[in-house]
């Protein structure tokens, strides 16, 4: 996906002359090709996200598109005043790419996990927030950066997850995709725990518990009208997230439910990050089972509290 | 003489009595602003206005102007009556500074108020808005310059450096960083609350040509801009020694005249003996 998502930059950038792409400190070679044919189009400006965040505005009210790149938590957490004002207040098209989302960087530790990055963008008046699903979808998606208004957080995650999604299901900023129509259940994910939560509705089905996936790969804006539509009926609905709690899907699903008060509130339960600070290492995936974030700990759970 | 010694003598000519009563006008009508701040820039921001910048006040976006950010944002009091007085506004809009409905709040927003390039207020986001503005210029081959005041209290902050750095390595001689080192921050002298000296060769190692001026003599602050870039191949720092509250006896070098939320009328009497109106 992350690959998926810079080789698109560079394409954009031979479409459109307005496309910058701005790292702090890439691995070596980052973005080398788009260097060469585009040399002023492609700047690496060192460690200094809070200015990196500035420039890219200054370019942004010039007319350019700035994509800048680096590590998730230090795009959200290091330049949150920039990003907040430099960006969201003059509403500027800058697009932040940020590498790593959720537990990506499991071995190094919290302060390399992004796992509040979608809160704290969320919480930003004209921010939109992204987390997608697979590469297909990143390539779908990226076009449509060109000339969306306003600042776009763009969460990466780790490369190379499985393609789920589907070309036919087509892709539009802000609406979400429906996967599996719902049934008992349904199953709310985002970015790429949307391929765990699939197969947590088969593992589902298998034991006779109909679940619906509803892939919302735009936090925000929350597309409200499909989640109320496809939650209709179920006895549950669960968010399915690699973030903390707070501030997250979970957060935004519960928001866009109760402003519909003339409709009844189903249940919803969260499978979530709880709000603590990670103190283990391993593999993105021994964290995410650590936390039940897996197919199987997913369907065992709804099966638990759906019980009779 | 040292600079900041002759920078408070100066006698202040008619004119530049005339912006600080209007500023002190506008601070009245509201009962709050940042005057002290705004009284250290004004020369800056007059000879900026009158000789300087290349603007259109009916076509605020026009691109081929120079580019300027009040990046000590605080300081706006100055910078709306200078905007006023050119026509980016009605004179008559300063009298609504900070109320509900009006345009010109505490701190400058772009959107909201013409000739407002960038919103400001929290502090140190300007040079790097600036640096990316300068980058434009020059991939779009234009010849518009653009100009960054910064607070000297201001740059205590880190991004302010690396703003500075990366202006270095863009060797980007459209940029003028212009510092009013009004030697007072919110809490006290500069020299107490966190040290700058030395300042110059502080922004010369990051890559700047710099030059120190008495910030209140007209005269000196144009023949600086005139030489503008001040050195080929390098962005440009002018150390601007300034006093803050400068043109009010008692405001000077106060610190409780940072933030004025009322006058009374035994002070605004001082004022405008000091501006030569009865």
């Amino acid at each position: 996906m992350r690959r998926t998502c810079l080789d698109m930059v560079h394409e954009l950038a031979r479409r459109d002359d307005r496309v910058i792409y701005i790292g702090s400190d890439p691995g070596p070679g980052t973005m080398a090709a788009m260097g060469e044919e585009f040399p002023s189009r492609c700047l690496i400006e060192g460690i200094s996200e809070a200015n990196v965040i500035g420039m890219a505005a200054g370019l942004a009210m010039e007319g350019y598109i700035p994509y800048v790149n680096t590590i998730a938590t230090f795009l959200t957490r290091r330049c949150y005043e920039q990003v907040a004002l430099d960006l969201c207040l003059h509403k500027l098209p800058v697009r932040l790419i940020g590498n790593g989302g959720g537990m990506v960087y499991a071995p190094l530790g919290p302060s390399h996990t992004a796992v509040e990055d979608m809160a704290i963008m969320r919480a930003l008046p004209d921010m939109t927030v992204v987390a997608l699903a697979d590469a297909d979808e990143m390539r779908r998606f990226m076009p449509l950066t060109l000339d969306w208004p306003g600042p776009i957080y763009i969460r990466l995650a780790r490369g190379g997850d499985p393609l789920v999604s589907k070309d036919e299901n087509g892709f539009e900023i802000g609406k979400a995709i429906l996967m599996r129509p719902p049934g008992d259940v349904l199953i709310v994910s985002t970015g790429s725990m949307l391929c765990q939560c699939l197969k947590a509705a088969e593992t589902l089905q298998e034991e006779g518990i109909s679940a619906g996936v509803l892939h919302v790969h735009t936090i925000k804006p929350l597309d409200g009208e499909a989640l109320h539509k496809h939650s209709q009926g179920v006895c549950m609905v669960a968010t399915v997230e690699e973030h903390l709690r707070t501030g997250g899907l979970n957060s935004a699903v519960l928001e866009a439910l109760s402003d519909r008060p003339e409709k009844p509130m189903p249940r919803v339960m969260s499978f979530s990050i709880p709000d603590v600070f990670t103190h283990r290492y391993g593999s993105q995936s021994d964290i995410l089972e650590h936390y039940g974030l897996t197919s199987n700990g997913i369907a065992a759970a709804i099966a638990a509290a759906i019980e009779p | 003489m040292k600079l900041s010694e002759t920078a408070r003598e100066i006698q202040l000519d008619g004119r530049s009595r005339k912006l600080r009563l209007k500023i002190v006008n506008t601070l009245v009508a509201a009962g709050r602003g940042h005057v002290g701040a705004a009284l250290s820039l004004v020369e800056i921001l007059r000879v900026l206005y009158d000789d300087v910048l290349d603007f259109r006040p009916l076509d605020p976006a026009w691109t081929e102007r120079d580019r300027f950010i009040l990046s000590k944002g605080h300081g706006c009091l100055a910078l709306y009556v200078l905007l006023a007085e050119k026509g980016f506004f009605p004179e008559k809009e300063l009298a609504t500074f900070c109320s509900h409905d009006s345009i010109l709040g505490g701190h400058p927003e772009r959107g909201m108020v013409p000739g407002i390039e960038a919103s400001t207020g929290a502090l140190g986001h300007g040079l790097s808005i600036g640096l990316g503005l300068a980058l434009a210029q020059r991939m779009k081959k234009r010849r518009s310059r653009v100009f960054v005041v910064l607070g000297d209290g201001e740059i205590n902050e880190g991004s302010v450096w690396e703003a500075a750095l990366s202006a270095g390595k863009h060797k980007l001689s459209n940029l003028v960083a212009v510092i009013d080192y009004n030697k007072l921050q919110s809490y006290g002298p500069v020299d107490e609350v966190q040290p700058l000296e030395p300042l110059a060769d502080k922004w010369r190692s990051f890559g700047f040509a710099v030059q120190e001026v008495n910030g209140h003599d007209v005269a000196a602050l144009k023949d600086i801009f005139a030489r503008l870039p001040l050195e080929e191949g390098k962005p440009s720092a002018i150390i601007a020694h300034t006093v803050k509250g400068k043109g009010i006896p008692d405001a000077e070098n106060n610190p409780f005249w940072h933030h004025k939320n009322k006058l009374t009328s035994a002070e605004m009497a001082l004022i405008n003996a000091a501006m030569g109106k009865d």
